[in-house]
């Protein structure tokens, strides 16, 4: 094999191969991205078992072949050559050594066989359809953070992708919880969508998946069976396991008749929770919200630090409520509003709260209180 | 030799077989009887005594604490312990020793709330009260005779008597002069025992005595020393300090103060805790999955009791395995929310075992908590998958919220007045 390649897509596809790569393995040709040159372009391959990402990359292949290497190394190599550079990769079948090479600096890598390295079988996908880019990245950016790192309940380790009737018809629904708070957010369905099974994205693959979502007017091709989806690009596929278990039936913890109302500005919200929540030491800090008349009282006691106090002006008209949260939570959610104010429905002290950004139905945000 | 009555409290001149105001017989002799004042009190039994104090048809039956979906006997009563009961036990075993055995299922809460009672009658003594778990404490109680207007022996059966009239559940005493003393003799005469070491005769009453009634000295630590040719303290006495610490580093000087019966650490209400664990070591190494979940359920029910004795909650908990060749293996996890309850640090261990089984099997599990705060900041947030822990969290909510209005003690005290308080 050998090939000339641009540093830029180079170091794109080697950084995504090597996030994708698992660290702390014991198999080590898992460590290895395969590398494979035919035609015009290069393609890179890496794996943990249970992702795979194959990055192509048009490149000038002089020789085809293809070759494994530490997806680390050659990532940390790639990235501290100059911007600009034209790479040479060329395998030496005598040494078995990958050697590297851009303007005065040359390297000479191990490489594992090929042969060894796994390709994830490619499964029945009885469900295609595309998607916009943005209604994606919009479903996974705002159910993410509430995924559970519980091992316990390794349910719950991802994203519920699913199809839903929301508000406003079929929906492409993500949802996700850790038991302390929950996310579901909904975009309109996708053509060919409707019979797609619903799978539990893991949260690695969220995180990798992010990558291939950054073009808003970009439309990205989804398969999907009951064990693996795929997310593709023109350059990118990623495919993935699904985690094996039942989500839960979550609009059963989802309130329906929480009717005391506060409407506050988001940000003007999110800043006066991170300022009282100062004082406190603890890591689960708890910030009590008193209601009352329009107005909003927040107040953090920390008894070895000191207290915190901070008033907002805000629409509240039912009678008066005294409740506490993880300030952590509140910030979460109230980051998710971007357009309107946040809207919070509460029922009881000790009751699930719903936060929703103004009048809109199709991200919902539900958090446990906290006992202050 | 000074004496005492343990029924009606009266102090003798001499001992004597029967009590001369009540005669009852339980009356306690020693030289230095009124001179000490270092004491564990040890509840007996204490699930099974709690159980059988709130159920009195289950008074005259052999009762286990313990089993359910985990399968180990975390509390046996007196009387299954004489058809061979013993904690840690699978609960097939205990069952095949003992059929006609009322099983009952551990209820933490409950066991909370006596020991919270238990500790409140302590504090009303002394201030110095270091509780060990929800069914033992240290009490020094040196100074308060002019307080209470009775030598330290009268208080401490005074208390049990209390205890077991008022509270429902018997304790036994070790008086001593220090705290390595005073435990190991509120062992010696269990159940309803009270054993006194005076400073004459600590090193004879050590010298026979096995190196394992030294508290950190388990299995692993007792082979360490058999391969050194020690077994019993005697052993012990003939190596000199430094000796011991090039033999076996730190524990060398602690064990050569100890085998001599010095102990100065002071029995003291608030020293500082920094992880609380508890591990136990297999008779013989065990690969079965199930009963190794057993064990740390068993160990998880330990520490949480421990935790709930200290106020204290946890962030991070922690296994220990030692595999068959000595070879240890810690596993950590962090939880999201501090936490003093059993059920959480299982849920938080039990995967890390799971995760472990491949290198069974083990001749040791332990499991851990750390990163320990107050308990005000523990299980605070509802859980909205599973209904169970609101519940808990509401009780729990309820308590903290009457605690906190009226004041530990007065509350607590309150309760403790009926059998049928409804605590926890």
């Amino acid at each position: 094999m050998k090939i000339s390649i641009e540093r830029g897509p180079l170091s794109r596809a080697i950084g995504q191969a090597q996030s994708v790569v698992e660290r702390r393995n014991t198999i080590p040709i898992l460590a290895n991205v395969l590398i494979e040159a035919e035609g015009d372009a290069v393609s890179f391959r890496a794996t943990d078992l249970d992702i795979e990402v194959v990055d192509r990359v048009p490149a000038q292949v002089d020789q085809p072949g293809a070759v494994t290497v530490s997806a680390v190394l050659l990532h940390e190599i790639v990235r501290k050559l100059p911007e600009g550079a034209l790479v040479q990769l060329s395998d030496d079948p005598t040494s078995g050594r990958l050697n590297v090479r851009a303007g005065r600096s040359s390297f000479q890598l191990a490489t594992l066989p090929k042969e060894d390295f796994p390709v994830m079988a490619s499964a029945e996908y009885g469900s295609n359809f595309t998607a916009p880019a943005r209604d994606l990245r919009r479903l996974f950016d705002k159910s993410k953070f509430a995924i559970s790192t519980e091992e316990t309940r390794y349910y719950l380790n991802g994203v519920y992708l699913h199809v839903a009737t929301g508000e406003d018809g079929p929906a492409l629904r993500c949802v996700a919880t850790d038991g302390h708070r929950l996310a579901r957010v909904d975009a309109p369905l996708p053509e060919g969508a409707a019979d797609m099974p619903g799978v539990i994205v893991p949260r690695k693959t969220v995180g990798e998946l992010r990558k291939l979502l950054e073009d808003d007017e970009a439309e990205i091709a989804v398969s999907v069976s009951e064990t693996k989806l795929r997310f593709a690009t023109a350059e990118i596929t990623l495919t993935s396991k699904v985690i094996d278990g039942t989500f839960p039936d979550y609009s059963r913890v989802i309130p329906t008749a929480n009717t005391r109302r506060l409407e506050v500005d988001a940000a003007e919200f999110a800043r006066a929770v991170d300022r009282v929540a100062t004082v406190s030491s603890e890591r689960s800090r708890a910030v009590k919200l008193v209601l009352e008349d329009d107005r909003l009282v927040l107040s953090v006691t920390a008894p070895d630090s000191g207290t915190a106090e901070e008033e907002l002006a805000v629409a509240y008209a039912d009678e008066r409520l005294e409740i506490g949260f993880n300030a952590k939570y509140l910030l979460e959610i109230a980051g998710q509003v971007d357009r309107e104010n946040a809207v919070f429905l509460f029922n009881a002290p000790g009751d699930p709260t719903l936060m929703r950004e103004g009048g809109d139905p199709s991200a919902i945000y539900v958090v446990m209180p906290m006992r202050v | 030799m000074p004496a005492l009555c343990r029924d009606c409290l009266v102090t003798l001149p001499a001992a004597a077989a029967r009590c001369p105001a009540c005669g009852r017989p339980r009356v306690l002799a020693h030289p230095e009887l009124f001179a000490l004042s270092i004491a564990h009190v040890d509840c007996d039994a204490f699930y099974a005594s709690v159980e059988k104090r709130d159920a009195p048809d289950l008074r005259t039956r052999p009762v286990i604490v313990g089993g359910g979906r985990r399968g180990v006997v975390s509390a046996a009563c007196y009387i299954a312990r004489i058809h061979g009961v013993r904690s840690a036990m699978p609960m097939f075993q205990a069952l095949r020793l003992c059929p006609d055995a009322a099983v009952i299922a551990p209820r933490h809460d409950r066991y909370a709330a006596v020991s919270r009672a238990i500790r409140a009658r302590m504090e009303a003594l002394t201030p110095a009260v270091e509780p060990l778990s929800l069914d033992e404490a240290f009490l020094d109680l040196t100074g308060t005779a002019r307080l209470h207007g009775a030598p330290p022996a009268v208080l401490l059966a005074r208390l049990v008597r209390d205890i077991e009239a008022e509270v429902g559940v018997t304790a036994s005493v070790g008086l001593s002069h220090n705290k390595f003393l005073a435990k190991i003799a509120s062992d010696l005469d269990k159940p309803r025992g009270f054993s006194v070491v005076g400073r004459a005769e600590t090193e004879a009453f050590l010298r026979d005595r096995p190196v394992g009634v030294i508290w950190g000295v388990g299995a692993a630590a007792q082979a360490g020393l058999s391969a050194a040719g020690i077994h019993r303290i005697s052993d012990l006495l003939r190596w000199d300090e430094a000796a011991l610490v090039a033999r076996f580093g730190a524990q060398g000087a602690r064990l050569w103060r100890l085998a001599r019966g010095i102990d100065a650490r002071p029995v003291s209400a608030d020293a500082p805790v920094k992880s609380i664990s508890n591990e136990t070591t297999f008779g013989e190494d065990i690969a079965a999955p199930e009963l190794l979940g057993a064990h740390l359920w068993r160990l998880s029910e330990k520490v949480a009791d421990r935790a709930k004795a200290h106020g204290l909650a946890g962030r991070v908990v922690t296994l220990k395995l030692k595999r068959a060749d000595f070879r240890l293996l810690t596993r950590r996890s962090s939880l999201r929310e501090p936490t003093q309850m059993a059920d959480a640090i299982w849920r938080a261990a039990d995967p890390l075992l799971a995760a472990e089984a491949p290198r069974a099997p083990f001749r040791l599990i332990g499991v851990g908590l750390s990163d320990l705060g107050p308990a005000g900041a523990a299980d605070r947030t509802g859980d909205l998958l599973d209904a169970q822990h609101a519940r808990r969290a509401a009780a729990e909510r309820a308590t903290d919220a009457i605690r906190a209005r009226f004041g530990a003690g007065a509350i607590l005290r309150g309760r403790a007045l009926g059998p049928g308080d409804g605590a926890g």
